[in-house]
């Protein structure tokens, strides 16, 4: 098996037989793309919703909004059809339990947000949908067949 | 400015006052659990954030984290540390029981512990660096999680702000008896907050 590792604030497209991974999902969101004619896939690992609330945007593949463009474009490059693509996402839990009710905590809440409704900007279907709890999530992503497998300490794994 | 331009001179102020926290530290942890603990700081490091997730053994390890932010004139976030095996030998040292293997869940007292522990880290180290810098530093509560590295690193690099990304790591090694407990202690400033913090230490870049 051929895994490509996608580092946080990160991004990266795929053929089969290689899969996509990315380890310890918290508050990040796993946004998966695929173009299941031509098995083109693409994994994007963000870590905050919204570049344009960011002071210095260095790396583009950090913000929801950005890195769906960019992943998209160089799934496109590879022969992928946006109109064809499906999503599935996991990830946007919060780690950490504060009293309070601040929202800047509810960062994982938000990233899930911001990933839907950039999906839905490009008008890109989201076939599952893994999110939100309080713990991390490891998860591989198959162009081959679309699946996107979860692993968890606290829960176990599954299948989306 | 970011981590990695810190000169040795920087660095060694650091890790004086890490030396010193520590030492205050064993003297409360001491107290509270009336039995000899030592604490000292084998190292003071520099690391960008994908490496700091290298040395807690990989994103997928399980350790837990106590987290918590400190508003000052250098606003910072503190992040403690403890890779799985440090969690069973910790909780032994502190309360006399034992996190099985396989057990993910903490019972309300042992992570009362374990967020009483970060709170006298911190609380220490922020006294040493007081005692510098006169600058007047409010920890909020400790809230602690206990999951896969990379989730926890991830949620406090995002909840610390959207420039920076190196920690400072104060390696912190306790000790009682022959039972030894190695933990990572971060400090994470705000942009312009290491500035400040050096400035005042006297060691800043504009002299």
């Amino acid at each position: 098996m051929d895994e490509i590792k996608v580092g946080m604030a990160d991004l990266a497209t795929a053929k089969p037989p290689q899969v996509l991974v990315t380890t310890g999902l918290g508050s990040c969101v796993g946004v998966c793309l695929l173009d299941p004619l031509v098995k083109v896939g693409g994994l994007a690992h963000i870590m905050l919703p919204d570049s344009t609330q960011a002071r210095d945007v260095q790396n583009k593949a950090k913000y929801a909004d950005t890195a769906i463009k960019i992943l998209i474009d160089e799934m496109v490059n590879l022969g992928a059809i946006k109109r064809r693509m499906v999503a599935k996402i996991a990830g946007g839990a919060q780690m950490f339990n504060f009293s309070g009710n601040n929202s800047i905590m509810k960062i994982g809440e938000r990233n899930v947000e911001a990933v839907i409704t950039n999906l839905n900007i490009w008008g890109i279907p989201i076939l599952a949908q893994d999110t939100g709890g309080n713990y991390g999530r490891t998860i591989y992503f198959y162009p081959e067949n679309g699946q996107l497998y979860i692993r968890t300490i606290k829960y176990g794994e599954k299948i989306v | 400015m970011d981590f990695t331009k810190l000169n040795d001179l920087q660095k060694d102020a650091l890790k004086e006052i890490g030396n010193i926290g520590a030492g205050n530290a064993a003297t409360a942890l001491s107290t509270m659990l009336n039995k000899k603990i030592n604490m000292s700081v084998p190292n003071v490091f520099i690391l960008p954030f994908a490496q700091v997730v290298e040395i807690m053994g990989g994103a997928e390890n399980l350790v837990a984290g106590g987290y918590l932010q400190v508003t000052s004139k250098a606003p910072l976030s503190i992040l403690f540390v403890l890779p799985e095996d440090s969690i069973r030998i910790f909780l032994n040292i502190l309360l006399g029981k034992s996190l099985e293997e396989g057990q993910f869940e903490l019972d309300e007292m042992s992570i009362s512990a374990l967020k009483e522990v970060t709170n006298i880290l911190a609380g220490s180290y922020l006294t040493a660096l007081n005692s510098f810098t006169k600058l007047e530093f409010t920890p909020t509560v400790p809230a602690l999680a206990l999951d896969m590295a990379g989730a926890i690193l991830g949620n406090v690099l995002q909840l610390y702000g959207e420039v920076s990304d190196y920690a400072l790591v104060i390696e912190s090694v306790f000790s009682e008896e022959e039972k030894e407990v190695k933990g990572h202690f971060f400090l994470l400033p705000e942009p312009g907050s290491l500035e400040i913090l050096l400035g005042k230490l006297g060691v800043g870049n504009n002299g």
